[in-house]
């Protein structure tokens, strides 16, 4: 069984960042294998280990992501293979159907019976290239999924609703999947994995490569700002030592009157 | 403009978001003068045409097929409506199920799609927020396209009231049966043997703890507190404590009288769950979006305020 996954490289801003104009700068980044797709990527490392399976992780993004990928290799992804050229890299924004048909022309070159994703990015959480890319390939799906059980040409999945709610859905295969945080527990790679991994090759593929006319992946969508948002909260903060705050807290705590 | 809201539902009732997902659109249809469609795809539609009825509705199309949601039947019926009623924005609820069909209806119709969007304006053009890194920092989009599909996020409008004059129309989808390739079986519901649901006091604990033997210092402080301990997702996926204990989207609504969230930065999918007379946050990040709902909050290290608290509330 050869199984896809999708590898983002999710970047989170530090307690102290300045935006300038549509971004922020690289200085108050840091970026690390997105949240979901670890867990993703183990279940995927789990369903092929017992056999003769191979997983092939997938992303889009420049040279930079590298490391992240190699993130990937380390935890059990057998082969890395990253999209970029400079037609993505003009793009203004990365939006989910963009994404979905570069990933959906991978999936047509690689062929995998399945592909698994993470249910968002933590970054910019669209939440929706998943769903786009099965539509793009005229594959089924299921989303959310915190519980899997295979079989030949079904996926059992349970799906996480709101307010401790599980929907149990059978998707047929070939199916898109995206896997929910908890499903599993993500593997530590090993000093040895890690350096294993640094040397591997990374198949860089570009538009061209996978028959995308990059002309045709013109977003209609712009982002014109971005900004700190103004606190609504009339939140009383209080400042000082440990002990300090403590104490004001305590005061708050007994005027709630909740204490006996 | 015509605005269309598809509306949600689940196991015999209309879903809150599907009122809000109303109120986000007439307010969009105004700006133009406009209509304000819904559609609902399955169950009891005649029952829910009746209650989707609110003021400023127009028309709400019924797709009676199959009682609960099934992506392949909803995004078929979606589609088709889309192509006769012409929208300009569809628009849904950020749900788990919003997001589970809208995404295909836009890939197959070629809209534009934004997600979890928590403002909307149109002036000459439409243009929609939303937020980036767990809410850190806000971004305003433009959609420059004849038409578009939007999620809104959960609890960023209020629900539509009042009763409309809708002319509720019978839609008449035809819902090819080899395209519907998943098929729901049932629901199951995680139950546990803490209801952080019923708790007057909540010590709720987050990421920032960093392994599960540090719950000690929250453990005390929900002790001197006679508090239950409650936690966001990252704690219960690591299974430092039990899937009971979480409050947000997927886990419990908690309405206690004090909440006092430690380590937890405050995503909308936590945050949306917590209905807290009184909220104290306490996180070393100033930031943290948690303290746009908190009512009280320290911005320091958590490893040194819970311990000073917990002593502190030992003395009085
Ligand atoms: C479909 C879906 C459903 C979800 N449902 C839920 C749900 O029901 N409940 C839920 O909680 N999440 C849910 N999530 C996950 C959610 O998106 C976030 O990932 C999660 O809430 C983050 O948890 P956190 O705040 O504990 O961790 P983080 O976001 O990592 O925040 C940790 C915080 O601790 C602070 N911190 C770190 N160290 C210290 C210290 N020493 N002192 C003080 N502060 C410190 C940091 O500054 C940070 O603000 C869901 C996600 C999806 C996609």
């Amino acid at each position: 069984m050869k199984i896809l996954v999708t590898i983002t490289e999710a970047r989170s801003v530090d307690t102290i960042f300045e935006i300038d104009g549509l971004e922020i700068d690289d200085r108050y980044l840091s970026s690390d294998l997105n949240e979901w797709d670890a867990y993703a990527l183990e279940e995927a490392v789990q369903r092929t280990e017992d056999e003769d399976g191979e997983v092939v992780a997938v992303t889009i993004g420049p040279e930079e992501v590298e490391g992240t990928i190699r993130q990937a290799l380390a935890k059990g992804a057998d082969r890395a293979i990253r999209v970029w050229d400079e037609q993505l890299a003009a793009l203004d924004l990365l939006d989910p159907l963009t994404k979905a048909a570069v990933l959906g022309s991978v999936v047509d070159a690689e062929q995998p019976d399945l592909v698994f994703t993470g249910v968002q990015s933590g970054d910019d959480a669209f939440g929706a290239t998943p769903i786009a890319l099965a539509s793009t390939l005229g594959w089924a799906w299921g989303t959310v999924v915190n519980d899997l059980r295979l079989e030949a040409s079904v996926a059992h999945v349970h799906r996480e609703l709101e307010g401790n709610l599980e929907e149990l859905t059978d998707v047929e295969r070939p199916a898109v999947l995206s896997i929910q945080t908890g499903i599993n527990e993500p593997r530590h790679a090993s000093l040895r994995d890690i350096t294993e991994a640094q040397q591997a090759d990374i198949a860089v593929r570009d538009l061209a490569d996978l028959s995308l006319d990059g002309g045709a992946l013109t977003s209609s969508i712009d982002q014109i700002t971005l900004y700190e948002p103004e606190r609504e909260s009339e939140a009383t903060i209080y400042e000082g030592s440990p002990e300090e705050t403590a104490a004001e807290l305590a005061t708050v705590i007994e005027e709630t009157g909740v204490l006996q | 403009m015509t605005v269309l809201v598809v509306a949600e539902h689940r196991r015999g009732e209309l879903r809150d978001p599907s009122f809000e997902a109303l109120t986000a659109g007439r307010e969009l249809a105004d700006a133009t003068d406009g209509e304000l469609h819904v559609g609902v795809v399955g169950g009891d539609v005649e029952r829910y045409a009746e209650r989707l009825n609110r003021e400023g509705v127009d028309a709400v199309h019924t797709v009676a097929r199959g009682e609960e949601f099934n992506h392949d039947v909803t995004t078929q019926a979606i589609t088709q409506l889309v192509e006769a009623v012409e929208p300009t924005v569809l628009l849904a609820p950020d749900t788990v199920n919003g997001l589970d069909f809208l995404p295909a209806v836009a890939e197959r119709l070629d809209l534009p799609l934004v997600t979890d969007v928590i403002d909307i304006e149109y002036d000459e053009g439409l243009t929609v927020t939303r937020e980036l890194y767990e809410g850190k920092v806000e971004t305003t989009l433009s959609i420059d396209a004849p038409r578009a599909a939007i999620t809104v996020r959960p609890g960023s409008w209020p629900q539509a009231a009042g009763t409309g004059d809708a002319e509720i129309k019978a839609f008449d989808a035809t819902v090819d049966e080899s395209a519907v390739r998943s098929t729901v079986t049932g629901f199951q519901e995680i139950g546990g043997e803490v209801d952080v649901a019923e708790a007057d006091v909540l010590v709720a604990v987050g990421r920032g703890i960093e392994s599960e033997d540090n719950l000690d210092i929250v453990r005390e402080l929900a002790d001197v507190l006679g508090a239950t301990l409650a936690a966001s997702r990252p704690v219960i996926d690591n299974g430092w404590l039990p899937a009971d204990r979480q409050v947000g989207q997927s886990g419990k609504t908690v309405s206690p009288e004090l909440y006092i969230a430690v380590g937890i930065s405050g995503t909308a999918q936590h945050v949306s769950g917590v209905r807290a007379e009184t909220f104290v946050a306490i996180n070393d990040d100033p930031n943290a979006p948690i303290f746009d709902v908190a009512d009280y909050g320290v911005v320091d290290d958590l490893f040194e305020v819970v311990p000073a608290l917990t002593e502190r509330l030992k003395r009085s």
